[in-house]
């Protein structure tokens, strides 16, 4: 008793409403919009939004990047690679110009995303003022009304306790001026990145149901005081101890023995391909 | 160094999927899935109902593969449900043409058309039975041919139907006569639920929820975070026939509708006093119905169920129980099951970014520029 999965995993059915949810969200810059999450062969909070996302989206001739905090070769980042090939066939790549769908949790690649590029956000909680308020009645009330008292008072009453907004990743963001979004969990570093982005950027949160996109240059702007400014986690003075890399997220390494801190690219296809250009080089100038 | 490790990548996983198909295979035993069947009846029920899929053998299919273990059979079934078109509604279920095994009220010591105890664990004592250890397939043929002499001479010519027994009430006028709210029920699964819900989607919720969480939540409610108090007017488990209507040429004769099968559920009218203000502002007491249903037999959980509807039937700030958004939205196996799990995940890019803000806070640094 033998059966093949259908291709991209779900019946036509379920494609075409993930679709018409993702068309809706993408009209809605930063709205989230409910939709009928399946249950997938991966468990909840693992990237089901996104894995949902993706395949609805794919087509034979797509490739796919898919990493995770950053890696290419994370353990969950390999499942979904596996689990998305087996049901499409599609070729995979690890360089984020190769590809057309790149699935990411929790970061936006260093490479810069262009136009006929689609970045596919896996999100946990993608409501900005849960707590502000559990209550999902109440949350979308306030998205409505335009009521956005209880974001800015989290971050005003983080200045009174601690001095400065003390936000990790997932630092709030005003999508076209008007609704308030949380950027999926990606490190502050990467938000500026969501300004005026080439590539349209898809969010999906599988077990809250949600769909959310930021259209192409859209005004993504991060939640900030004007003497309070927003700010990116700094690595000044820092650099990738592999490729050399300033200006990127990096991984804080503690080397076990001599309790000594390194940093190297978070991003690792980036660092590679810095590595491998850097090595054509040095090869090309020995042969002049 | 710790961050490595989760970066084992594509050989680390099939190694591992590897060391889970040993640990499945390494005692040199196989369940067939017939075994299953016959002998883990109310698994195989428990994991139909939070799967919301009734089929035994992919549930005991389920149960084989994820060895056991109760969240990934149902996680199993579930994902195998995505890949189902759904092509049918069925037509509204009589349950009053169900064809019962067991029927019990709490309510009365005796009911119209009798109390029937059928199979249950209720009466048991919880002793291990040690001659389970070795059984023969000769001691059961013996055991059953035994049991079959017993019921030789009882003749049953007709199937009995049972009345509900809120109708023997309902004529008393001691429960309010609704209309039918013939309103078509919304679909959880293809619509996500939004709140205020529709009693139509609790109760879908409900049914799909988590044996424990449910259980655990109606427990609360019925202990002291809760303000329903129900007595069991009514709890039967049997067989009920599934009709689909043509889909295109919509026949109105009943005789006229496909059976597709029967399912076996669980069936639970609990009977809860609720307070009712009156015209001279006179408050009177009125019985509500609390509404318990699921797939095979699973009492307790059906019962659970029918305190959390009537819970959630009638809102109250005080407690959790009463709140919808708090019951409906933790209950879900695949859901709490799969979420708690993926804090196992890796997460040091999101810690880094906590772990900067915190080191300049502990710098001191009076704005927020860095």
């Amino acid at each position: 008793m033998q059966t093949k999965p259908h291709f991209a995993f779900f019946d036509e059915g379920s494609k075409k409403e993930i679709r018409r949810a993702t068309l809706k969200a993408v009209a809605i810059p930063g709205y989230q919009v409910p939709f009928a999450s399946r249950e997938m062969p991966i468990a909840r909070g693992w990237g089901t939004g996104g894995l949902q996302l993706t395949l609805s989206l794919i087509g034979k001739k797509d490739v796919l990047k898919v990493i995770d905090q950053g890696a290419d070769e994370s353990v969950n980042a390999v499942s979904i690679k596996k689990l998305v090939q087996y049901t499409t066939g599609v070729a995979l790549t690890d360089h984020t110009a190769e590809a057309n769908i790149i699935q990411s949790r929790h970061r936006i690649p260093e490479h810069p995303l262009r136009e006929d590029q689609i970045l596919v956000l896996q999100v946990p909680n993608p409501e900005p003022l849960r707590k502000v308020d559990a209550r999902e009645y109440m949350t979308k009330r306030m998205h409505a009304e335009d009521d956005y008292s209880g974001a800015w008072l989290i971050l005003f009453e983080q200045i009174m306790k601690y001095g400065k907004m003390t936000t990790g990743a997932a630092h709030p963001v005003y999508v076209n001026g008007r609704y308030v979004m949380a950027p999926s969990p990606i490190p502050r570093f990467d938000n500026p990145k969501m300004y005026y982005s080439d590539a349209l950027i898809l969010l999906g949160a599988g077990r809250e149901k949600k769909i959310y996109a930021v259209p192409p240059y859209t005004n993504v702007e991060s939640l900030a005081f004007e003497d309070y400014p927003f700010s990116k986690e700094s690595f000044k003075g820092k650099q990738c101890k592999l490729c050399g890399a300033e200006e990127v997220f990096l991984d804080e390494i503690i080397n076990q023995e001599t309790g000594d801190r390194t940093y190297q690219c978070n991003d690792t296809s980036y660092c590679m391909e810095r590595l491998n250009s850097a090595q054509e080089k040095e090869v090309e100038s020995s042969y002049a | 160094m710790g961050y490595v490790a989760v970066k084992g990548g594509t050989k680390a996983i099939e190694a591992s999927i590897d060391r889970l198909k040993y640990d499945r295979l390494k005692g040199n035993e196989i369940v067939e899935i017939n075994t299953i069947l016959a002998t883990m009846r109310t698994l195989v029920d428990q994991v139909m109902s939070e799967a919301s899929l009734y089929a035994p053998f992919l549930a005991a299919l389920a149960i084989k593969q994820a060895g056991g273990s109760m969240e990934e059979a149902v996680f199993l079934l579930r994902a195998h449900r995505s890949t189902l078109p759904r092509n049918y509604y069925s037509e509204t279920v009589e349950v009053e043409k169900m064809f019962v095994e067991r029927r019990v009220s709490a309510s009365f010591k005796d009911i119209p058309g009798g109390q029937f105890l059928g199979a249950t664990n209720d009466y048991t004592h919880r002793l291990l039975d040690f001659n389970l250890v070795e059984e023969s397939m000769e001691d059961h043929e013996q055991w059953l041919a035994e049991y079959k002499k017993g019921l030789e001479g009882i003749n049953a010519t007709e199937i009995q139907y049972f009345p509900k027994v809120v109708d023997y009430l309902r004529a008393e006028g001691l429960f309010k006569t609704y209309p039918l709210d013939d309103t078509t029920p919304k679909d959880v699964t293809k619509e996500s639920i939004q709140f205020p819900s529709d009693r139509s989607e609790r109760l879908q919720v409900l049914t799909r929820g988590q044996t424990g969480a449910v259980t655990a939540l109606g427990y609360a409610s019925l202990r002291g975070y809760g303000q329903v108090h129900p007595t069991i007017g009514e709890v039967r488990v049997g067989d009920i026939p599934i009709h689909v209507n043509h889909p295109y040429e919509k026949n109105q004769d009943e005789e006229d509708l496909f059976y597709i099968g029967e399912i076996k559920v669980t069936e639970v009218e609990s009977f809860v006093p609720v307070p009712v203000k009156k015209n001279d502002r006179k408050e009177e007491l009125e019985f509500e119905i609390g509404y318990g249903i699921s797939f095979g037999q699973n009492e307790t959980k059906a019962i659970a169920m029918s305190i959390l509807d009537q819970c959630l039937e009638s809102p109250h700030g005080e407690f959790p129980t009463h709140d919808e958004e708090f019951v409906l939205l933790h209950i879900d196996s695949v859901e709490s099951t799969g979420f708690i799990s993926h804090l196992k995940l890796p997460h040091y890019v999101t810690f880094q970014s906590k772990l900067d803000s915190m080191r300049q806070v502990k710098k001191g640094g009076k704005t927020n520029a860095n």
